[in-house]
């Protein structure tokens, strides 16, 4: 009885490391007392990523090396999910609650025909394995039997604090043998295009995100939220019906459907806070609501409020910065 | 082309999250149901899709008789004709949602009529499984790509394109072949009077699945009560900038 964690990989500065939601996932599967845990990265498994991995408790780190995973290819990945599965002897496979984590497990899951909860928080029993996931853009939570032999899971994100084992783990390094059918690249990425500097990736990794929403009354109605976010160092992010409307950029989104932001501060202005715009924000530690309606869910949510309207509170706050 | 778009019928999530008396689904009588966000977008590429290159959208949905109301607001926005799947979705697992709908394709391809590319929404918004889509290309032995939010079609290949970790990703797929779609691409569609009444007319064919339901493994629903709100509230309009500024100090977020 063995656990394998999927770990995705970020790069921190000049070296990669397991992101945070991996190194959550991490922490939740030692905590299941379901046996050893393994991990397998989707991509190089640094000396960042190995270290984080060892200090989680992580008995083996498996990696594969084939070239063809050089580019990014669901089915492939899903091929090194399920060796490593193998070579752990796993009944349980659990990956992080992010786009490409609920996508390379889903296709595990079609390739052999097994149950997969996709972003779990708690977990009820491990035999038989109950959890409870959210739905509903985490708005209510469904508790689930997950029936099949071996089970599959993803985390949600920041269900559980990252936390170092007691003792570290060997992380033994093990090379999988893997052999990458062809059709498993039928849909792989043949090209990257990276994003500008000053373009969209700002959002997800700000420690302040300065939100707007209809009360900004239309597209040049952002102004002072975009002076905000540049006077504070942060990023702009809007709610849905912002980006329905047109007034901006889809990528500037922040919901259910947009980015999921977790910053230190989220100043959110003349946003009602329904639970596709709560979806993307709740796990801000600190919200700060601008709302004229006192009512609104983002206000009675929110750690701090002013209520009036953004246009005309923004910019007191912008001239009492520079006093 | 034919492209095939299958879409959900949903609780209207800009609503308040109301479960049913057995707490085992949502109930959208207050809040209103509305087609899946996602699948509104995959609608819309199916369009511009089918415009492009003179081809045909069908759109489907597995779920009750209601559904029908998702389905005609695709045709309204330029889908051609409809397929409900008529079953009760909330009993549905996501692998059963797929085998439904592979067993469409499989039949309407033995009839005649091939797709030539199928979207799905990347996740439900109600049960968010992130499964369907790609149990579905399994199930067809099709290659399938995930949160794909434009496709341009050349000949037999479509370029698709979608955000991943370090910025655009492009994939070149031969067709026929499965995507599932995130919200952002494409300006959503609204309809018009005369998509509307189109609509009205356009054929709707009503199947029923033969498959037997493995189900979701659902045990129940709950909705966590709203931690009792702690809002601290500064002041109002401009005369609490000053206090909003201590609190951005106190935070660290600016430094005096």
């Amino acid at each position: 009885m063995s656990v394998v964690v999927v770990i995705e990989v970020e790069s921190v500065g000049s070296g990669a490391r397991a992101s945070l939601v991996s190194r959550e996932a991490l922490t939740f599967a030692r905590g299941l007392g379901a046996g050893d845990v393994h991990a397998v990265v989707l991509g190089e498994a640094s000396p960042g990523v190995v270290a984080d991995c060892a200090e989680q408790g992580v008995v083996a780190v498996h990696v594969a090396s084939n070239p063809e995973l050089q580019r990014y290819a669901a089915a492939a990945w899903a091929a090194v999910i399920e060796a490593s599965g193998r070579a752990a002897r796993a009944d349980l496979v659990v990956a992080p609650g992010t786009n490409r984590g609920n996508e390379v497990l889903a296709h595990v899951a079609a390739r052999r025909n097994l149950d997969m909860a996709a972003n779990v928080v708690r977990v009820d029993s491990v035999a038989p394995l109950v959890v409870e996931r959210q739905v509903v853009g985490g708005a209510a939570l469904e508790k689930t039997r997950v029936e099949s032999r071996v089970r599959l899971m993803t985390m949600a994100g920041h269900a559980v604090e990252p936390i170092a084992a007691d003792a570290p783990g060997a992380a033994e390094v093990r090379a999988l043998d893997v052999t990458i059918d062809p059709t498993d690249l039928r849909a792989q990425v043949v090209r990257t295009e990276r994003r500008e500097a000053g373009d969209t990736s700002g959002l997800t990794g700000a420690k302040v995100v300065v939100g707007a929403g209809r009360g900004a009354g239309g597209p040049a109605g952002f102004d002072s939220a975009i002076a905000l976010a540049d006077r504070l160092g942060g990023a702009l992010g809007v709610s849905r019906v912002v980006t329905s409307l047109g007034w901006r950029p889809h990528h500037e989104q922040v919901g259910q459907t947009g980015s999921r932001i977790s910053p230190d501060l989220y100043i959110a202005c003349g946003i009602s806070g329904a639970i596709q715009h709560w979806a993307g924000c709740s796990s801000s530690r600190t919200i700060l609501a601008i709302n004229t309606d006192a009512e609104a869910p983002m206000v009675t949510k929110a750690d701090y409020a002013v209520i009036g309207d953004m246009h005309e509170v923004l910019p007191a706050i912008l001239e009492a910065l520079d006093r | 082309m034919n492209i095939l778009v299958c879409i959900k019928r949903v609780p209207d999530p800009t609503g308040e999250v109301v479960l049913t008396d057995d707490g085992m689904a949502v109930d959208g009588r207050y809040a209103g149901y509305t087609t899946s966000a996602h699948e509104e977008a995959a609608v819309a590429i199916a369009v511009e899709l089918a415009e492009a290159t003179s081809g045909q959208v069908t759109v489907l949905s597995v779920g009750s008789e209601d559904s029908v109301e998702q389905l005609r607001s695709a045709l309204a926005v330029g889908a051609h004709d409809a397929v409900l799947v008529e079953a009760d979705a909330d009993t549905l697992g996501p692998a059963d949602v797929a085998a439904a709908i592979a067993e469409v394709i499989t039949t309407r391809e033995a009839a005649g009529t091939a797709y030539d590319i199928v979207l799905l929404g990347n996740d439900a918004a109600d049960t968010g499984d992130f499964q369907v889509g790609i149990r579905l290309a399994y199930a067809l032995g099709r290659p399938v790509a995930a949160g794909i939010q434009t496709i341009a079609v050349d000949g037999s290949i479509a370029t698709l394109r979608g955000e991943g970790p370090d910025g655009t990703e492009v994939y070149e797929v031969e067709l026929p072949a499965v995507a599932t779609i995130l919200e952002g691409g494409v300006s959503p569609k609204y309809p018009s009077v005369v998509g509307r009444m189109k609509a009205k007319k356009a054929p709707l064919d009503t199947v029923t699945w033969t498959g037997t339901a493995k189900g979701s493994g659902r045990a129940g629903l709950t909705v966590p009560p709203p931690p009792p709100s702690e809002v601290v509230v500064l002041g109002e309009g401009p005369a609490a900038a000053a206090k909003v500024v201590e609190v951005l100090t106190k935070l660290g977020v600016v430094s005096r």
